[in-house]
């Protein structure tokens, strides 16, 4: 029998998938429950907490600067040391790396557009809690919507990403191949970190589980965590 | 009173979209002239204390923890 996971999702003043990703999670079987910026606790016995998209504070100073600072994020934080899983997805990927709970940063992209379109994205490692439903190779069709996406890690942290298996994603052409979307290093579109229970992405898997509304491939991303 | 300006900016070598764009805009105004352009942002401060020391010291805190992402971004702090 499937697993019935109780998922917290994050509100910032200015998040705005909050409501796609309870939808999301909700369609899979699992419960959720909203969690306000200012609450100093997360609910108890959650099995995951996602920091959902959106524009917290505005993108003011940069995207997630100042999100990260929030009394719910201090218990995000603890949670994650202690091996909780978190996921962020767009903003949230951004507020994570601020929070230091991810490397690397999340620069302008490199057009200075806001790019918001169906990618395609290529499954680079899947041994991991995330996209364990996932093979190696895949190539996921997934939306992104950011002005903030261009990843950037500097060289020695890169080698790190790649000897730990830690990049979970790049842009992808339809074969798998590399492709220049925004200008992140080496075209990663997610990671996790060292421990592999914090992941971050800028494409928005909760947007795409409904083949009449472009794309279904965001379920068997979420469903991964429900091994 | 103290007043401390923050220059943050993308630290040399990570790539900068906006200076990019800003220099491909005075080359085709002309201005032939232009190696590189950064853009950065400026941060104006009002403190409540009178020592400069102390300002500059709260000011690089503040940097630290908030004003710069220093994974990306240098800064440096004028005291007035």
């Amino acid at each position: 029998m499937q697993k019935t996971l109780k998922v917290a999702v994050l509100r910032f003043p200015g998040t705005n998938c909050e409501f796609d990703t309870q939808y999301a999670f909700e369609k899979l079987g699992h419960t959720t429950e909203l969690v306000w910026h200012e609450d100093e606790n997360l609910p108890a016995d959650i099995d995951l907490v996602v920091v959902p998209g959106g524009f917290s504070y505005g993108d003011y100073l940069r995207s997630g600067s100042i999100a990260r600072f929030s009394p719910v994020m201090k218990a995000v934080t603890t949670y994650a040391n202690d091996g909780g899983k978190v996921l962020g997805i767009c903003n949230g990927f951004q507020i994570l790396t601020e929070a230091g709970l991810l490397p690397g940063a999340l620069k302008r992209n490199n057009d200075l557009h806001f790019i918001s379109k169906h990618q395609n994205l290529c499954v680079i490692n899947n041994d991991n809690a995330f996209l364990n439903l996932c093979e190696k190779g895949e190539v996921l069709n997934i939306p992104i919507a950011h002005a903030d996406g261009n990843y950037y890690i500097d060289d020695e942290g890169f080698k790190k990403l790649e000897e730990n298996e830690q990049i979970l994603l790049r842009y992808s052409n339809e074969n798998g191949e590399p492709v220049v979307v925004n200008g992140s290093v080496t075209s990663i579109a997610g990671i996790c970190n060292e421990a592999k229970n914090v992941f971050g992405l800028m494409p928005h898997p909760e947007r795409a589980l409904e083949a009449i509304l472009g794309s279904e491939d965001g379920i068997r991303m979420l469903k991964g965590f429900e091994a | 009173m103290t007043k401390a300006v923050v220059n943050v900016f993308l630290k040399d070598g990570v790539l900068d979209p906006q200076g990019k764009a800003a220099h491909h805009a005075l080359d085709s105004l002309g201005f032939d002239s232009v190696d590189d352009v950064r853009i950065g942002k400026q941060i104006i401060i009002k403190l409540h204390t009178d020592d400069r020391a102390e300002a500059e010291a709260e000011v690089k805190e503040m940097c630290e923890t908030l004003l710069a992402n220093t994974v990306i971004e240098d800064y440096t702090i004028e005291i007035n």
